[in-house]
């Protein structure tokens, strides 16, 4: 279970992230959705550590990750898998290495075990004859799915995803979707998805959370999402006309 | 006209920036220095850098040290006109000028723009594309394994380029010698031999490894700390040579003025 507390976040005189509480649903799809600048990525990068908060608590089944030092967080970090907006796969490994990484480093798996997982998590994303390819070799949606591969290949407790479906289009982005969706529910996975994408949101979301302006402006499940009565998150989901037309 | 109080305030802010870098960079360097999470995975990384760093650098490094000992036998020739001066001083000269200060600074000075070139953008690449956020998330000591694998394979394999320039040099320098007439091979091998003081390949040897551990681990920290975009991972790279090969000539001149 992931449990913000009071979290507040600046960067010099600026303040990104004011109060922002939440208690993300284990084993569900939790989406954070806002604006561009509304402090959706700093809140995820708050989460997993790459930003530290200026004040609050983040709570990984109760512990507080904010409170621990590299060496301690190490043992929540090997429970988390992340999924980046860029994929962030290692260009100078090809996939198989990509994936074998985090394995090498902090598994005690022999060789064919681990050659046997990477097999596993290269077919659970749908991906078969790219082990030996390079990143740069492969399209975005193919890198997407390498990255979730990369991210599962730990058997995580958490996963985060950082706008999954940037530079996609909307054929590869319901595939990815769907993909995260399989996963979090297969394993029991508790996915917090930082999106935009109100399709996504309509999709997979049984937990949202809107941010505005660096505040949780609202919190419900995609089905209470079309009834609100919120101004600012009406604009944003009725921002577009196809989503106008179809709620 | 710049005046009396805006000149200390320029030096001041130097100052802090000044202070400011070698505070991140001091941090940076503690930072790495921490037991590995798997050795076997920085070991690998030791080698595979090692592969890039030495036989990558063969071609270069060889090609500088003949023309260098070849230009240093010629020019020496070509000032030493008196004959009361023995003709074996040009081999002597030649060698002492290259195993001491050619091979280690120039070769060195060169292997920066490719080496810590390579380091920099690399590094920088990786930062701006998240991947040492994503090294970071998994766990790793991402300071440890961007630079301990690279400085020990640098430390290990640098040197052993800078002795095999040594002897390519005076191989160019006997070549060029020989061919152009301005030595019989007799002379510069007699030269080569005459007076040999291991001092000076040990003062060499200092140098290379003063310079290697500069040359990285500045690469490193221009690239660690770039933000922003391809045009930042550009600027880091360029900063990584220009601040490695002043970094570079101060200390050659330190170590001779310390050990010689």
């Amino acid at each position: 279970m992931i449990e913000l507390k009071n979290i507040y976040k600046s960067f010099d005189t600026k303040s990104v992230l004011e109060d922002v509480s939440v208690n993300f649903q284990p084993g569900h799809t939790n989406l954070i959705i806002g604006g561009s600048g509304s402090g959706k990525t700093t809140l995820l990068k708050c989460m997993v550590g790459l930003h530290e908060v200026n004040s609050g608590q983040i709570l990984y089944s109760g512990e507080d990750f904010c409170g621990l030092n590299f060496k301690e967080r190490i043992p929540i970090r090997k429970e988390i898998g992340m999924l980046f907006q860029s994929s962030a796969l290692f260009d100078s490994m090809t996939v198989e290495e990509n994936l074998l990484f985090p394995l090498n480093m902090f598994s005690e798996m022999s060789f064919s075990e681990k050659s046997d997982r990477v097999d596993f998590c290269l077919k659970r994303v749908n991906l078969d004859n790219v082990r030996k390819l390079a990143p740069s070799e492969l399209s975005g949606g193919m890198k997407k799915r390498v990255g979730i591969a990369r991210a599962i290949a730990m058997q995580p407790k958490y996963l985060f995803c950082d706008e999954p479906n940037s530079g996609l289009d909307p054929k590869t982005s319901i595939v990815i979707d769907n993909l995260i969706k399989e996963i979090t529910e297969e394993y029991n996975i508790t996915t917090v998805v930082n999106t935009h994408d109100m399709n996504s949101v309509m999709e997979i979301g049984d937990f949202i959370i809107f941010l505005h302006e660096g505040k949780k402006w609202w919190e419900g499940t995609n089905e209470e999402i079309r009834h609100t009565d919120n101004k600012e998150l009406n604009e944003f989901v009725y921002a577009s006309k196809f989503m106008r037309m179809h709620l | 006209m710049i005046s009396r109080s805006n000149l200390l305030l320029l030096l001041l802010l130097l100052e802090i920036m000044f202070l400011y870098h070698l505070g991140r960079y001091v941090l940076l360097l503690k930072s790495a220095f921490t037991k590995p999470e798997k050795f076997d995975v920085y070991w690998k990384e030791t080698f595979r850098e090692m592969n890039v760093m030495g036989v990558g650098s063969l071609g270069i490094v060889s090609i500088i040290a003949v023309f260098l000992g070849a230009v240093t036998c010629v020019q020496t020739a070509y000032q030493l006109v008196s004959n009361l001066i023995p003709r074996e001083v040009i081999g002597q000269i030649t060698r002492d000028s290259t195993i001491l200060e050619f091979s280690p600074s120039i070769t060195m000075l060169v292997l920066s723009g490719r080496i810590g070139s390579n380091i920099a953008s690399q590094i920088g690449t990786m930062r701006v594309t998240e991947q040492i956020d994503a090294l970071e998330i998994m766990g790793v000591n991402t300071t440890g394994f961007l630079i301990l694998p690279k400085l020990i394979a640098g430390l290990f394999i640098i040197p052993m380029l800078i002795v095999f320039s040594m002897f390519l040099s005076l191989i160019g320098g006997y070549v060029a010698g020989t061919l152009s007439g301005v030595i019989s091979p007799q002379e510069y091998v007699g030269g080569i031999l005459l007076d040999w003081n291991p001092t000076i390949l040990i003062v060499a040897l200092i140098k290379t490894y003063v310079f290697v551990f500069l040359m990285i681990t500045v690469s490193v920290y221009h690239g660690y700390y770039t933000v922003g975009g391809a045009l930042e991972v550009g600027r880091s790279s360029t900063k990584a040579v220009v601040y490695s090969c002043i970094l570079i000539l101060c200390c050659d001149y330190l170590v001779a003025q310390l050990f010689l």
